[in-house]
């Protein structure tokens, strides 16, 4: 055993700093309350303090940080997507992406590994040019290619799909998709928020909110009542829960989504491979595992269950287009919930509540805009002004008849 | 294997079955507001809880209604609409 090892064993206190701090009991007020400690949350509270120089906040987490969406995702960051808003406001999370390891002094394994959507129909092409040109458009780097482009990039994939499925006949190709570690995102953000003043509440629940003539005034939790003026609500699939609370309505449904992955192999995949008619997204991580998820289970259900029908499917639909993964084992698989509204796209900023923010409806789209979802949420509490980029996602839109139809969203079918 | 049970055909399947939403009120579109309407159209009861709901076997064509628990997914019963308990 070596001997640093030796005498660390017996050190009554940790050699290694700590993340973050764990304080032991609440304030008895906070300048802003977040109510849950994955990405989107702990980047609104690190913003908070950086951009604003509001440093009494408080994340409240009912379990531990990243432990929802943030850590259940497949990890993939780009920005081709079909509406001008959509693409903008995911194109300035891309970019916040690309510098966010030296911004939070933290590896997070960015890697950009070029991104294709494979289309099995002429259909499917027609709706990869549309992205491509709509991309185009707004200077995001995006084209369709045909089956020898992508023969020669993933020279192991099967364009005929062994005849199970359509044969691939084009791709939309986004050169920036990238995957990332995805609870890195989260403590980095943590670990910055942390240093700047606000505190991380793990094993918190928020119990109630409180709200007199229109406006928040605190927050029940299993740990005793805060005052606060202003919320925000980043949970994601926990929403129709919080939303409750304050006695709001919104389209959200509530569905699982299920993703695996394999067992480490040496690197062979460096691209990101989507199927949307196969509804199959495959990547390689930076340990050699594959990493795949599939589309939304049929109905909704408020469950992070797992089930073999998922399995089957999933390691079907990948051998259609990977015919050698035969004897590869999965190793894990998971479910996470996807809080889907009718347009797919979020749902972002004031409310009719005054103080009650919501960064919510995040689907299967939320890992990809966790940065630009914490600035702009940041702006958003601390002017009470909407910001720009996510102005077209107020959940007024529902009342209003303005929606944002997203089709570039993982879980559309085209 | 899942199994639901379909008023007309008895236990089956999950997989023959399709989700349809939830049981909703529509409010009469002659005289609703736009807000009464935009909050029919798009609002659902997305909280956890028993819910009634839409189901339709496939293979018959059945819409029935089933009532669930959406955290627990367990279905409590199931009935045709014309065998609903009007209140």
């Amino acid at each position: 055993m070596p001997l640093n090892l030796l005498k660390f064993a017996f050190r009554s206190d940790y050699g290694e700093p700590r993340m973050f701090r764990r304080p032991d009991r609440l304030r008895e007020e906070y300048d802003v309350v977040i109510i849950g400690g994955g990405g989107h949350g702990l980047a609104a509270a690190y913003y908070l303090a950086v951009e604003h120089g509001i440093t009494n906040v408080a994340v409240l987490e009912k379990s531990y940080i990243g432990s929802g969406g943030t850590g259940r995702n497949t990890a993939i960051v780009r920005s081709n997507y079909l509406t001008e808003e959509g693409a903008r406001f995911y194109q300035a999370s891309v970019d916040l992406f690309r510098d966010l390891s030296r911004t939070l002094d933290l590896n997070l394994f960015y890697s950009e590994r070029g991104h294709f959507t494979m289309a099995h129909s002429l259909a499917s092409l027609r709706t990869q040019r549309w992205r491509a040109e709509v991309n185009k458009h707004l200077g995001i780097d995006s084209q369709e290619v045909g089956p020898d482009f992508i023969k020669e990039k993933i020279p192991e994939i099967d364009l005929t799909c062994g005849g199970h499925q359509p044969p691939i006949c084009g791709a939309l190709y986004h050169p920036p998709g990238a995957i990332a570690r995805h609870d890195a995102v989260a403590w980095g953000y943590a670990r910055g928020a942390d240093q700047r003043g606000c505190e991380i509440h793990q094993g918190v629940s928020v119990t109630d909110i409180e709200v007199r003539d229109g406006a928040v005034t605190g927050v029940h939790t299993d740990k005793g009542f805060v005052k606060t003026t202003r919320v925000l609500s980043a949970v994601a699939g926990w929403t129709t829960h919080i939303q409750k609370m304050v006695g709001l309505r919104s389209p959200l449904v509530i569905h699982p989504l299920q993703a695996l992955v394999t067992e480490p192999l040496k690197p062979w995949l460096n691209a990101i491979v989507v199927s949307a008619s196969l509804h199959t997204y495959i990547s390689q991580s930076s340990r050699g595992e594959l990493v795949a998820g599939a589309s939304l289970d049929p109905y909704e259900l408020i469950s992070m269950r797992s089930t073999l029908d998922f399995a089957e499917t999933m390691a079907g639909h990948m051998m259609d287009l990977f015919p050698f993964l035969g004897d590869i084992k999965i190793m894990r698989q998971w479910a996470g919930l996807c809080d889907m509204t009718p347009d797919f796209s979020p749902i972002m900023g004031t409310t009719a509540i005054d103080g009650f923010f919501l960064d919510a409806g995040w689907g299967t789209w939320g890992f990809k805009a966790t940065p630009i979802s914490g600035y702009a949420m940041a702006h958003t509490i601390a002017t009470g002004d909407n910001h720009d980029l996510i102005r077209p996602f107020n959940l007024s839109r529902f009342s209003e008849f303005d929606q944002v139809g997203e089709k570039g969203a993982a879980s559309v079918g085209h | 294997m899942k199994i639901l049970t379909c008023p007309v055909n008895g236990p089956r399947p999950i997989q023959e079955f399709t989700y349809g939403g939830e049981v909703r009120d529509m409010p009469c579109p002659d005289t609703s507001t736009d807000t009464q309407w935009a909050d029919y159209i798009f609002n659902r009861t997305g909280e956890p809880g028993v819910r009634r709901e839409w189901w339709h076997h496939g293979p018959s064509g059945v819409w029935f209604v089933a009532e669930r628990d959406i955290i627990g997914d367990n279905v409590l019963k199931t009935y045709l609409w014309s065998a609903r308990e009007t209140p």
